[in-house]
């Protein structure tokens, strides 16, 4: 890639950074040249985004009908996914699946309901109060 | 604390780097007074460019590839070559890894931190994912707060001891555990030296890319994901294949790779190679990396036609496929010339 070709485009990265590439100068040696950012790279990201919000919203559709518990809605919303959630609770990933049954999380002890709402930063009143509709609380 | 572990400010020396494993390894070395150190040189000796594509593991929900090593090799492969011990550490319990790395930057030597990313507050929000093999340089405490070199980043930045702790200790797949790292014994590095390491680590990354039978790792892993590729839009439907192209683009252009896959830092390690070692049949390699990198970059462009919208029909998908079935096909040859070539 040569130097005037680098693109300078608006990002995510805008007030945070400048990111380094490595570009051709007019002598054809390489050097490092700094981006805003490349539009083609800012719309993969943006489609990741839509896709983790589109999760996110099936999953407190997933809790209003009574499917899921709040356990697979507050997963999606911290973007996790079970390795993850396994690594930040100790939980094996067979464990979390039983946890998301509407049944057997209200049946969950206290001990437990409080190592999820740690992980997931809430408090456990939170997380046993989300019923689906209350998603506007935590996208917006 | 106290303020007493500010470190030397003149010393504080802050080294941007696409990459932030490269930048954490040229920023040490450089502190230990290997001046010549830079970014393509670590990554070319650490043998840090690479292709793979894991079949069966799922990143984000989307498939894994990579286009660099695996996390530590470069750190690793770089100090071996050049005869510099590292010390690692890992720690269960986050007050003995908070003590550990308050003596050692009381000794006023910056040290190496595993972080996850999740959780750095100076990140912007829309990069904060999972992914818990970035790495950073402490370089000191300050104001209540640790002095933080983030290759990455334009500035030195600071974290909170609080801050620190969460994203040293973050959890779920390549978990850090506080890991830390320096170099230490750093001598004096011979010209010698210098070229058996650089030859040591073109070898091995052409060995990486032609040699290994496996039809996901290496050259040929790009006429395996190409295969995939022609296969997904019946497969999965248009939403779903899309965004595992958007994947694609993200490792190949996301901030780290240099751009291009990272085959632009590589084409800058082989000009600095040809000098090193004098040798002017490098400048050939160099550039069909730089030719491997821009096509890559053509084909980002393609992808986010087809990401966007804008083009999603099959012959799309397999355009796309096609140009990654090409970039195989040179980064074979091209790599399997170089592990013949004498150097």
């Amino acid at each position: 890639m040569k130097k005037d070709s680098l693109p300078q485009d608006p990002s995510a990265l805008k007030n945070f950074t400048r990111e380094v590439c490595y570009v051709k100068d007019e002598d054809g040696k390489y050097e490092q040249g700094l981006s805003t950012g490349w539009n083609v790279k800012a719309d993969a990201l943006n489609e990741a985004w839509v896709e983790i919000n589109r999760r996110i919203e099936e999953a407190a559709k997933q809790v209003e009908l009574g499917k899921k518990s709040p356990v697979l809605f507050f997963m999606e919303l911290r973007l996790m996914d079970y390795p993850t959630l396994s690594g930040y609770t100790g939980f094996w990933k067979f464990t979390i699946k039983r946890h998301m049954k509407p049944s057997v999380f209200k049946k969950l002890s206290e001990k437990k309901l409080k190592i999820y709402a740690k992980v997931f930063k809430i408090s456990v009143d939170e997380l046993k109060s989300f019923d689906g509709r209350n998603i506007d609380r935590y996208t917006k | 604390m106290e303020e007493i572990l500010t470190d030397i400010p003149s010393k504080r020396q802050h080294i941007q780097t696409a990459h932030c494993e490269n930048g954490v390894v040229t920023s040490l070395l450089k502190y230990h007074g290997v001046d010549f150190m830079n970014e393509p040189l670590a990554f070319g000796i650490g043998a840090g460019m690479f292709y793979v594509h894991l079949p069966f593991l799922k990143i984000n929900n989307a498939p894994a590839i990579a286009f660099r090593i695996m996390p530590g090799y470069i750190f690793r492969d770089t100090c071996k070559a050049l005869g510099v011990n590292i010390t690692r550490k890992k720690f269960r319990s986050p007050d003995a890894a908070k003590t550990y790395l308050d003596n050692k930057i009381a000794e006023g030597e910056p040290v190496g931190c595993q972080v996850g990313v999740f959780n750095l507050p100076y990140f912007p929000r829309e990069y904060r994912f999972h992914f818990n093999a970035h790495n950073i340089i402490i370089h000191g405490f300050e104001n209540g707060r640790y002095i933080v070199s983030d290759p990455v980043m334009e500035e030195l930045t600071s974290l909170s001891p609080e801050e620190l702790e969460e994203v040293r200790f973050a959890r779920g797949p390549l978990a850090p555990n506080g890991q830390i790292y320096y170099p230490s014994d750093v001598g004096e590095i011979s010209p010698e030296r210098l070229k058996k390491a650089v030859k040591k680590g073109i070898k091995k990354t052409a060995w990486w890319m032609t040699q290994v039978p496996i039809e996901q790792i290496g050259a040929r892993g790009f006429n395996y994901t190409a295969k995939k590729i022609r296969k997904w839009r019946s497969e999965l439907g248009e939403r779903k294949a899309g965004l595992y192209l958007a994947q694609i683009v993200r490792m190949q252009e996301e901030i780290g790779t240099g751009g291009g896959g990272f085959r632009f830092i590589y084409a800058a390690f082989l000009e600095q190679a040809a000098e090193i070692l004098n040798n002017d049949k490098l400048i050939p390699f160099s550039e069909e990396m730089t030719k491997s990198g821009d096509l890559l970059r053509y084909n980002a462009v393609r992808m986010a036609g087809v990401i966007k919208g804008r083009n999603t029909e099959q012959k799309d998908f397999d355009e796309v496929a096609d140009a990654m079935a090409e970039i195989s096909a040179l980064e074979l040859q091209a790599f399997k010339k170089l592990r013949k070539l004498r150097l």
